[in-house]
C-alpha cells in the first residue's frame, strides 16, 4: 500500500472519529446554556437538576471532542506536508485564529463551570456556559472557513508555487462557508436535540419519581423544539448547499446522483445500481423533472452529467480521472438525506405528542425516539464521506491534487503505524466513552448527589 | 521590527505560557501515582489542576496554529520531520485529556488506575518529548536543499536530545512539585515538600549538565558570546533562586522562580535559534529561517492585528480563572473529579 493512500485512510477515520463527537459539543452545549438560562431567570432547581444532568453527558462528549481535535490540528504537518507548504498561508491562519479566539475560551470556561458552581455566582457560572458554546461554534466556523477554501478556493495568488492571501476578506464571504457554516450548525442542534429527546424518551418510558418525571418531560420538551430547529434548518440549509454546489462543484453533485450524461430536465434518482466501469445505470427508478427542480426551483434546467464534466475537466487541466467515486458519494448522499428527512418526520412526531400532552401515554412512539438517536450520527458522518470524497481529486479544488499534497518523506510504513496506533486507540476510548454515556445517560438524575471525597 | 521578527516573538510567547503553565500540569500528572497514596489523594492532587489544565495545553495548540499561519515551512518541516515523536506526543495528549475527564466518573478501583497511570504517562511522555524537540531544534537536524527532514526516528533520540528530554522532564516535575506545595494542605503539602526537596538537587545537575553540553552540541558560543547576557544567566540563577526559597520553606517565591526559570530557559532557546527557526545539519544554507519559512506579508499582518487584539484578552480571562480557583485544595473541598 502506498503512503498516500495510508494518509487519506487515516485522515478519513481521524475526521469521522473526531466529527462524531463535535456537533453533539457543539449542539449540546447550547441546550444545556438555555437550560440553566431558564434555571438562573426562574430559580426553579429543576433546571439545576436538569442542567447538571445534559451538562454531566456533555462533559463525557466535550472531553473526547477536544482530545481527538488535537490530531486533527497537526496531522496536517505530519502527512500532507507539501499542502501545508503550498496553503500555509490561507489555511493555517484561521486555524490559528481558531486556537486563539475558540479553545481558549472553550477550555477555559470549561473549567470554570466544571468546578466553580460553588465559587462563582450565578451570572458568572451561566455566562461561563455560553461562552463555552459561543467559543464551540466559533471553532466551527474558523475550521469551515479553512475547509471551505479547499472546496471553493478564493481570494489567493500563486506565488513561488504557493497559495498566497490575497483577500483576508474573500476567505470570511466565500459563498460555500457560508451554506455551509449554517449547515453544520442546525445539523448540531439536530444531533443533540435528538440525543436530549432519545434519552429523555427512554425514561420516560420507565416509572419515574415526580421530580424525575418534571425533568424528562421538560427535557422532552426542549428537545422537540430543538428538533424541529434543528432538523427544518439542516434540510433548508442542506438544499441551498446543493443548489450552490451544482454551480461551484457540479461533478460532485452528479456523482451524488449517478448522473451520467447531462440531462434537461434531469431527473432525479431514488435508487441506482450502477456500474462504475462502463459508467452507465443497471437499475435505476427515477423521476422525471425533479432534479432540475431541486437544482433550480422549476421543472427545467440543465445538470451536467459525469462524463461531460469530465471531458471539461480533461481540457482545462490536461489528461487525468477526474471522477470521484460515484458509489460512496451517492450512497453517502442518500444516507446523509435520508436519515435527515427521518429526522424532519419524527421531529414532526415528536411536536405532534408534545402538543397533543400524549407524551407519556405514547410508549410506542417514545420507543421510535430512542434509537433515532443515531440518526444525525449516521448524516454527519455521511454528509462528511460525500463533502470530501466529492471534492476528489483535488485537495484544493482546481488548484492542488490530493497525491501531491502527501509528505513527501513520510514512508507508508510509518503512515501504517500511526494510522494502526491512532486507530486503536479511539476504538478503546469509543468504548470507554460509549459505557460512560450509557451509564450516566440512564441515571435518574437526583438519585446520586455530586460525590464528596471521603 | 519587522513582522517575521514580531512572529517569532510571539510564538516565544505562547511557548513561554505553555512551558509555565503546563510545565506544572505535567508535573503534577507525573507525580500523581506516587503522591496520591490513596482515592482520595489522587482526586485532591488531580484536582489542583482541574479547572485549568485544559486552558494551559491550548497554549501549545495555538504555538502549533501560530507555526502553521506564520510560518507554514517551519510547520511542515517539523510536523513531518519528527513524524513518530509527534504521534507519540499525540497520542499521550488525546489519553491525557479523556483521562482526566473519565477517572472519577465510575468507581471501579481498578478504572480508575488505569486512568491515573494513563495521567501519568500523558504528562510524563511529553515532558521528556519537549526537551528532546527543542533540543534537536537547536542542535540541528537532517533538513536538505527542499526543507524536508531526511534523517529518521532514531537521529531524534541522540545523547545531546536526550538529556534535552531529561532537563524539560526533571524541571516540570520540580515546578509540578512546588505547585502541589501551594495547592495542597497537611500531609499533602508535607509530602510534596519532600518530594520538591529530593527532586530539586536532581534537576538541578541535569539542568546545569544540558547548559554545558549546549555549549559544545550547539552553535551557542557565536550566537550568545562568552557572556550569554541576562536572560540565560537568569534562568539559571534563578534554578538556583529556586533551590534557596524551598529550602528556607518560602514555596511561593520558589514557584516564582521556576516559572522564571522555565519561561527565560524558552526565551534562551529561542535566541539560539534566531533567526533561524529550523537549523540543518547538513548545511548551514539549508537551515529554515524567519524570513525563508513564513507566510506572506499580508497573512502576516492580518494575523499580528487578531493575536495583538486576542492574547491581551485571554490572558485576562485565565488570569481571572486562576485567581477563582486560587484556594487549597483538600479533603474538605469539593471534589469534582
Amino acid at each position: 500500500m502506498d503512503a498516500l493512500l495510508l494518509a487519506r485512510w487515516q485522515f478519513a477515520i481521524t475526521t469521522i472519529y473526531h466529527f462524531f463527537f463535535v456537533p453533539l459539543s457543539i449542539g449540546l452545549a447550547l441546550i444545556v446554556a438555555i437550560m440553566e438560562t431558564i434555571y438562573v431567570r426562574t430559580g426553579n432547581p429543576l433546571y439545576k437538576t436538569m442542567t447538571k444532568f445534559w451538562g454531566k453527558l456533555l462533559v463525557i462528549n466535550f472531553a473526547i471532542g477536544v482530545a481527538t481535535g488535537i490530531v486533527q490540528e497537526f496531522q496536517f504537518g505530519m502527512n500532507w506536508s507539501d499542502y501545508s507548504r503550498f496553503v500555509g498561508d490561507i489555511f493555517g491562519a484561521p486555524l490559528a485564529i481558531e486556537a486563539l479566539m475558540a479553545f481558549f475560551l472553550e477550555s477555559t470556561f470549561l473549567g470554570l463551570w466544571l468546578f466553580g458552581w460553588e465559587k462563582l455566582t450565578k451570572r458568572q457560572h451561566l455566562a461561563s456556559i455560553w461562552l463555552l458554546a459561543i467559543g464551540s461554534a466559533l471553532s466551527s466556523f474558523w475550521i469551515l472557513a479553512a475547509n471551505s477554501f479547499m472546496h471553493q478556493p478564493v481570494g489567493y495568488v500563486i506565488n513561488n508555487g504557493r497559495a498566497e492571501m490575497e483577500s483576508f476578506t474573500a476567505l470570511l464571504t466565500n459563498g460555500h462557508l457560508w451554506v455551509q457554516w449554517p449547515h453544520t450548525m442546525f445539523a448540531s442542534i439536530a444531533t443533540a436535540a435528538f440525543f436530549v429527546l432519545g434519552i429523555s424518551a427512554y425514561h420516560l418510558r420507565r416509572p419515574l419519581g415526580a421530580e424525575a418525571k418534571e425533568i424528562f418531560l421538560r427535557s422532552f420538551q426542549i428537545g422537540t423544539f430543538a428538533a424541529v430547529i434543528g432538523s427544518l434548518g439542516v434540510a433548508m440549509a442542506g438544499h441551498a448547499q446543493s443548489q450552490y454546489l451544482i454551480e461551484v462543484q457540479p461533478m460532485k453533485m452528479a456523482a451524488a446522483e449517478a448522473l451520467w450524461e447531462s440531462e434537461d430536465p434531469a431527473a432525479l434518482s431514488l435508487f441506482t445500481v450502477a456500474s462504475e466501469a462502463e459508467q452507465r445505470d443497471l437499475f435505476a427508478i427515477k423521476i422525471p423533472g425533479m432534479l432540475s427542480f431541486l437544482a433550480y426551483n422549476r421543472f427545467e434546467g440543465e445538470v451536467r452529467g459525469i462524463k461531460e464534466l469530465q471531458a471539461e475537466a480533461e481540457a482545462l487541466y490536461g489528461p487525468g480521472d477526474y471522477t470521484p467515486s460515484v458509489f460512496l458519494n451517492y450512497w453517502a448522499f442518500r444516507g446523509m438525506v435520508g436519515a435527515g428527512t427521518v429526522m424532519l418526520g419524527l421531529a414532526a412526531m415528536a411536536l405532534y405528542m408534545l402538543a397533543r400532552e400524549k407524551v407519556v401515554q405514547s410508549p410506542r412512539l417514545l420507543l421510535l425516539l430512542i434509537p433515532a438517536l443515531l440518526l444525525p450520527y449516521l448524516a454527519n458522518a455521511t454528509g462528511w464521506i460525500f463533502t470530501e470524497i466529492g471534492r476528489q481529486p483535488w485537495i484544493v479544488y482546481g488548484v492542488l491534487r490530493t497525491e501531491d499534497a502527501v509528505s513527501p518523506t513520510v514512508s507508508a510504513g510509518m503512515v501504517l503505524t500511526t494510522l494502526i496506533g491512532f486507530t486503536l486507540i479511539y476504538l478503546v476510548l469509543m468504548g470507554a466513552t460509549a459505557y460512560l454515556m450509557f451509564k450516566y445517560a440512564t441515571r435518574v438524575p437526583g438519585e446520586s448527589a455530586t460525590v464528596h471525597a471521603g | 521590527m519587522d513582522l517575521n521578527t514580531l512572529w517569532f516573538i510571539l510564538i516565544t510567547v505562547l511557548f513561554v505560557g505553555f512551558f509555565i503553565l503546563e510545565g506544572f500540569d505535567y508535573g503534577v500528572g507525573i507525580l500523581l501515582p506516587f503522591l496520591g497514596k490513596n482515592d482520595t489523594e489522587r482526586r485532591i492532587i488531580i484536582n489542583t489542576i482541574g479547572p485549568v489544565w485544559d486552558g494551559n495545553e491550548v497554549w501549545v495548540l495555538t504555538a502549533g496554529g501560530a507555526i502553521f499561519a506564520a510560518f507554514p515551512h517551519w510547520y511542515a518541516t517539523l510536523f513531518s520531520g519528527f513524524y513518530m515523536a509527534l504521534f507519540l506526543l499525540l497520542v499521550a495528549l488525546i489519553v491525557r485529556a479523556v483521562a482526566f475527564e473519565y477517572r472519577s466518573k465510575d468507581e471501579n478501583p481498578r478504572w480508575r488506575t488505569v486512568w491515573d497511570w494513563a495521567i501519568f504517562f500523558g504528562s510524563a511522555v511529553p515532558a521528556l518529548l519537549w526537551g528532546v524537540a527543542i533540543a534537536n531544534m537547536i542542535h540541528g537536524v537532517k533538513i536538505d536543499a527542499e526543507m524536508n527532514y531526511v534523517g529518521t526516528f532514531f537521529d531524534l533520540l541522540n545523547p545531546y536530545a536526550l538529556l534535552g528530554g531529561l532537563a524539560s522532564f526533571s524541571l516540570f516535575t520540580l515546578h509540578g512539585a512546588i505547585y502541589l506545595n501551594l495547592k495542597t494542605t497537611n500531609t499533602m503539602t508535607e509530602r510534596a515538600l519532600r518530594t520538591t526537596l529530593r527532586i530539586g538537587p536532581v534537576a538541578t545537575v541535569i539542568s546545569v549538565a544540558f547548559i554545558v553540553s549546549t555549549y559544545f552540541a550547539t552553535d551557542a558560543f557565536e550566537h550568545l558570546g562568552v557572556d550569554p547576557g541576562f536572560v540565560p544567566m537568569g534562568s539559571l540563577l534563578s534554578l538556583f533562586g529556586a533551590a534557596y526559597f524551598v529550602n528556607t520553606k518560602r514555596l511561593g517565591w520558589g514557584f516564582v522562580m521556576t516559572c522564571l526559570n522555565l519561561g527565560l530557559s524558552v526565551i534562551t532557546i529561542f535566541m539560539l535559534l534566531f533567526p533561524r527557526v529550523l537549523v540543518s545539519s547538513l548545511n548551514p544554507e539549508w537551515s529554515l529561517t524567519i524570513y525563508n519559512a513564513s507566510s506572506s506579508p499580508k497573512t502576516l499582518t492580518i494575523m499580528s492585528f487578531v493575536a495583538l487584539i486576542f492574547l491581551p484578552i485571554v490572558l485576562g480571562y485565565q488570569a481571572w480563572s486562576y485567581w477563582v480557583f486560587r484556594h487549597r485544595v483538600s479533603a474538605e473541598s469539593e471534589l469534582t473529579y
